[in-house]
């Protein structure tokens, strides 16, 4: 499994890289294995607004659907729409996969490093 | 083996359509430019074509089908004998009332017997499936509110252990789902039930039997409590053939109710359909009744407050016929002793795989039971998926699986009373083979099966590259 | 009543036999294994119905209600269900068990037959349509017009555009599954029999939550409306196009495909499914590839197997509420997979001519009959053009629906404004038509 030490995660599986006021967010190589093979990526539009702790996105599986909880609230300005043709970039490299581009970032969830991330999947 | 479109030459047919004995005419509008690519293909081509792939298909005539929820009984054949009468299949849905008599009479027929086995006043047969009958429900309960002001309750509390069709009904009905836990055994929790009712609870949809198969001893207490918040009981009849002259819903507290004539009165299911999946009230809920209704031969009529049509007619019709013949078939002595029996093969079948196979809840069961192979999976590597592909070798259609969801790697098996105490003993052996086979050589189960016309199928590619049509 | 000795029919396990798995499992008896269930929950006595009786007894008594309906000669009423000949194949195959008593087809290595067949059912209607791609059947014409209108609902975009032409038993659907959905449904009203197409504009212009606007082709008065400027103006307000289609009018007439609509349902009865007083039938329902994700329903899909070979599977079940549960697109399940088999039997038998031939015997039947009856005096209601289906006017249309009942003849229907909408198959021979027309000349 792979913890990218540049990365900030959540206990719900995204990964959030924040730079100039701008959050990139994605899901972890944790959750895409747990998750299996995705099928494909339902992701907001540009202009819409997240909110921390909810869910602004979701993945299938063939026979599984999960929601991706936003880590940070604001607003959306870029999502990744080669995700929507091809779900399985998302397997191929969870971190290179991401979703959606927050910026005017208001608010956060509470957010783990990739050691305190790694640890607590080991617990699970 | 070969798609229909394949086989199909140009200029090849049937003849089925005479000439034209008037001038030929077409409206004068814009016409379709395009040619339909329909099959070009002689009678006999066309009738191997479908018996091949007939002779792919596994129906319960094939063998035991014991797949939990769906109540794969026996589909008896004067069923479709009386479904296929001129007197029935020519009648036009719109022919005045006068000269319906005979249908209607059945309907009206159908709808007391069913009233009878439910204990409720009043079926409405405009649900064409289950689903169908559970959204009808709903919107007899939304009517109901909506009619007393009451425009605050817009939540619908439903188990976990619920079929997904419940949330997703209460959803189309614009409710929202408030899920509760099941207890450690697998019934409604009685406290998070409490916390869970108010001022916004419009309903309960409750399973009972529940889907893992246990009869919710306090359901009395339960349906007591959502009636005293202001609520109403919805009983989701999936499970109905557990319980059919023993129990019925309206006694132990519901409202409202949908039964699936394709599961409990033996009518079949076609590969997925039709159903049919009439809806039953109690008398105060009658106002709010879906479709035209034609009672003593007289002229249809709607009720007062009717919310509407669910299908364009009467729903589906043939469906009924096969399951009033049913009934008469059954009578009042039948009714209850195919319910016994469903129960009887299911317990038996518990009773000896349970050594091998820990049931999810071990204790008396309804008409179906739960495996958990949680364990098995763990330990040996080998899923509930692998054990039910390993029971395609046998010609055995597997159990449900996956399902209820609050059951890991889960197994969910419903003989029915139409099986031979042979077959179940047939089945428990197949069953306890695939176990020392799980325990000798378990890479041997997850390459299951092996004798049927494909292998397994790759599941992600058909969503990941979807190809819904030939491509000519 | 049934001799003694058989338990109970279909139970094949004699009395005998149920009392030695009960003990052998560890119960005394029926009640004994019953006896977990609470007492006042059970049922006191015997149920309120007859006893039960042999096949024979039951055969008679179902044959004695069929015969208590009129079962037409002739027949010249549709107005949604239709009188078209069943080929000899439809029955024969589709009653083979396999197909009749098998469930959904989960288990894909031992319903590889369903699944085809089905994919097969796709094939043709996305060809028949025009569309892209098409699901595996709805319970009805009707319910599938309001899923379909269902499918644009979103956060923005809620309310549902009918056209005054579509039959009122679709709209009633359409409304009360908007009573549930907590949409709004709007009927766009009609000029001369078709749609009024300034008010429709002006309509869907005004309102920036249209999700949709839905029109029948033909039109409940039978009339084919020019669907293309429909198509135009709903588009222009940025609002979905869906189409109600007869499908055998689509032997003839320009396709929703072409036409270029969003979406495209309709009533599949008249694919060799008989009459049935109303049902089943089979809701027909295809779309434009884009909205693959938003249709509802079972969708069959090609793949391959471990080996390599070409299987076919249910597929984006992610929609379904199985997995998707309170966020599904429908709660849709149980579809009419056996009326979509055979459609698809109806249509590998007729073939593209057959097709063809078959709307345009319609077509032409129904203007002989059209101008039959206005050499009578039964003039044509409105000016549109149409394909099997029009409306005249007559001066007393129970009497003369009395006359022709008396022979044995279904006329049109009646409609409010007292003028009857006549319907023709090909099943109206020219004789059968010239006893319609003669009937009504001795009547006026």
């Amino acid at each position: 499994m792979n913890y990218p030490s540049e990365l900030k995660y959540t206990r719900d599986d995204e990964w959030l890289l924040e730079e100039d006021g701008v959050a990139t967010v994605g899901i972890s190589d944790y959750a895409q294995h747990e998750l299996g093979d995705l099928v494909f990526v339902n992701l907001p539009e540009v202009g819409d607004e997240v909110v921390a702790g909810e869910a602004f996105a979701d993945v299938e599986s063939v026979k599984a659907v999960a929601d991706v909880i936003s880590p940070v609230s604001g607003e959306v300005l870029e999502i990744n729409e080669d995700l929507l043709d091809d779900a399985a970039l998302i397997n191929e490299d969870a971190y290179a996969a991401w979703f959606v581009k927050v910026g005017n970032v208001t608010d956060k969830e509470e957010l783990l490093s990739a050691d305190e991330y790694e640890a607590y999947n080991e617990t699970r | 083996m070969k798609l229909i479109f394949e086989k199909s030459i140009p200029g090849r047919g049937q003849q089925i359509f005479p000439a034209c004995d008037v001038p030929e005419v077409l409206p004068k509008v814009e016409l379709r430019k395009s040619v339909a690519h329909l099959p070009e293909i002689s009678e006999n081509e066309m009738g191997r074509h479908y018996t091949a792939l007939a002779k792919r298909a596994h129906g319960v005539n094939d063998g035991f089908y014991p797949l939990g929820s769906c109540t794969m009984k026996h589909n008896p054949r004067i069923n479709e004998k009386m479904a296929s009468l001129p007197g029935f299949t020519k009648l036009h849905p719109l022919q005045p009332a006068c000269s319906v008599k005979g249908a209607n009479e059945l309907i009206t027929g159908l709808e007391k017997a069913l009233c009878e086995i439910t204990g409720m006043d009043g079926v409405t047969f405009q649900p064409a499936a289950g689903a169908h009958g559970e959204f009808t429900g709903l919107l007899f309960i939304k009517s109901y509110h909506e009619s007393r002001g009451d425009h605050e309750r817009n939540e619908i509390i439903v188990p976990d252990s619920a079929h997904g069709t419940n949330p997703a009904s209460a959803t189309m009905a614009g409710y929202k789902t408030v899920e509760i836990k099941s207890n450690d055994k697998g019934m409604v929790d009685i406290e998070s039930l409490k916390a869970h009712l108010g001022p916004k609870t419009a309903g309960l949809m409750l399973t009972n039997p529940n889907t893992v198969g246990l009869f919710d001893e306090n359901i009395m207490e339960i349906t007591k409590l959502v009636h005293e918040a202001g609520g109403l009981c919805y009983y989701d009849g999936a499970n109905l053939n557990a319980v059919m002259g023993v129990v019925r819903p309206a006694d132990i507290g519901f409202d409202v109710i949908h039964m699936n004539l394709h599961k409990t009165f033996s009518t079949p299911h076609g590969g997925g359909g039709p159903g049919s999946g009439p809806c039953g009230y109690k008398a105060f809920l009658a106002p709010f009744a879906p479709g035209l209704v034609s009672r003593d031969g007289g002229e249809y009529t709607r009720a007062e407050k009717s919310f509407g049509n669910m299908t364009g007619f009467y729903g589906n019709f043939l469906v009924m016929v096969k399951a009033y013949t049913y009934i008469l078939t059954l009578g009042k002595e039948g009714i209850p002793a195919a319910a016994k029996n469903a129960v009887l093969n299911a317990n038996y079948m518990q009773e000896k795989l349970k050594d091998l196979y820990p049931v999810a809840y071990d204790t008396t069961c309804m008409h179906e039971f739960v495996l958990c192979l949680e364990e098995i999976h763990k330990n040996d590597k080998v899923s509930a998926l692998d054990v039910a592909k390993a029971l395609l070798d046998y010609g055995i259609h597997p159990p449900t699986m996956y399902f209820p969801l609050i059951v890991h790697e889960a197994l969910m098996i419903e003989p029915t009373e139409t099986e031979t105490k042979e077959t179940l003993d047939e089945a428990i052996t197949a069953f306890r083979e695939i176990y020392e086979q799980i325990k000798n050589a378990p890479e041997a189960v997850c390459a299951c099966p092996q004798t049927t016309p494909v292998l397994r199928l790759d599941e992600v590619k058909a969503a990941r590259e979807p190809v819904l049509k030939y491509q000519f | 009543m049934i001799k003694e000795e058989i338990v109970a029919t279909y139970i094949p396990n004699t009395r005998e036999e149920q009392l030695a798995m009960l003990n052998e499992i560890g119960y005394k008896d029926f009640d004994d294994l019953f006896k977990h269930i609470p007492a006042d929950a059970k049922v006191k006595g015997e149920l309120n119905l007859p006893s039960g009786k042999s096949e024979l007894e039951v055969d008679a008594i179902v044959q004695g209600l069929a015969n208590k309906n009129v079962v037409f000669r002739s027949i010249f009423r549709g107005a949604g269900a239709y009188n078209h000949y069943v080929p000899a194949t439809v029955d024969a195959i589709a009653n083979k068990e396999e197909f009749l008593t098998a469930y959904t087809p989960y288990q894909a290595e031992i319903s590889q037959g369903i699944l085809q067949s089905i994919f097969e059912y796709q094939t043709m209607v996305a060809e028949l349509t025009g569309m892209d791609i098409a699901n595996a059947s709805m319970y009805d014409g009707a319910s599938a017009a309001a899923e379909a209108c269902n499918m644009f609902k979103d956060r923005k975009h809620s309310t549902i555009y009918v056209s005054d032409a579509v039959d009122k038993r679709i709209l009633k659907v359409i409304e009360t599954y908007s009573f549930g959905r907590n949409t709004k449904v709007c009927v766009v009203p009609s000029k001369d029999g078709v749609t009024d197409k300034a008010a429709l504009k002006e309509m869907l212009e005004a309102d920036a939550e249209s999700a949709c606007f839905l029109m029948q082709y033909p039109n409940f008065n039978g009339i084919v409306e020019n669907a293309d400027e429909l198509c135009q103006i709903t588009h222009d307000a940025d609002t979905k196009f869906i189409m109600y289609v007869q499908p055998l009018a689509l032997g003839a007439l320009k396709t929703p495909g072409e036409i270029g609509a969003d979406v495209c349902v309709g009533e599949g009865q008249p694919l060799g499914l008989g009459l049935e007083f109303g049902g089943p039938y089979l809701g027909l329902l295809a779309a434009n590839a884009k909205f693959m994700r938003q249709i509802p329903g079972r969708l069959i899909g090609e793949t391959v197997d471990s080996k390599g070979d070409r299987g076919f599977v249910l597929t984006l079940q992610a929609r379904e509420q199985h997995i998707r549960r309170e966020k599904a697109s429908s709660n849709i399940c149980s579809n009419e997979a056996l009326c979509a088999l055979r459609a698809g039997i109806y249509l590998a038998t007729i073939g593209p001519k057959g097709l063809k031939d078959v709307a345009t015997l319609c077509s032409s039947k129904a203007h002989y009959l059209a101008e039959e009856l206005g050499k009578v005096g039964l003039k044509l209601a409105y000016d549109g053009e149409f394909w099997n289906e029009f409306v005249t006017t007559c001066p007393d249309a129970d009497k003369l629906l009395k006359a022709l009942g008396d022979k044995g003849i279904l006329g049109g229907l009646k409609l409010e404004d007292g003028n009857i909408l006549w319907a023709c198959t090909e099943m109206n021979t020219k004789a059968d038509i010239d006893e319609v027309v003669a009937i009504a000349k001795e009547v006026f």
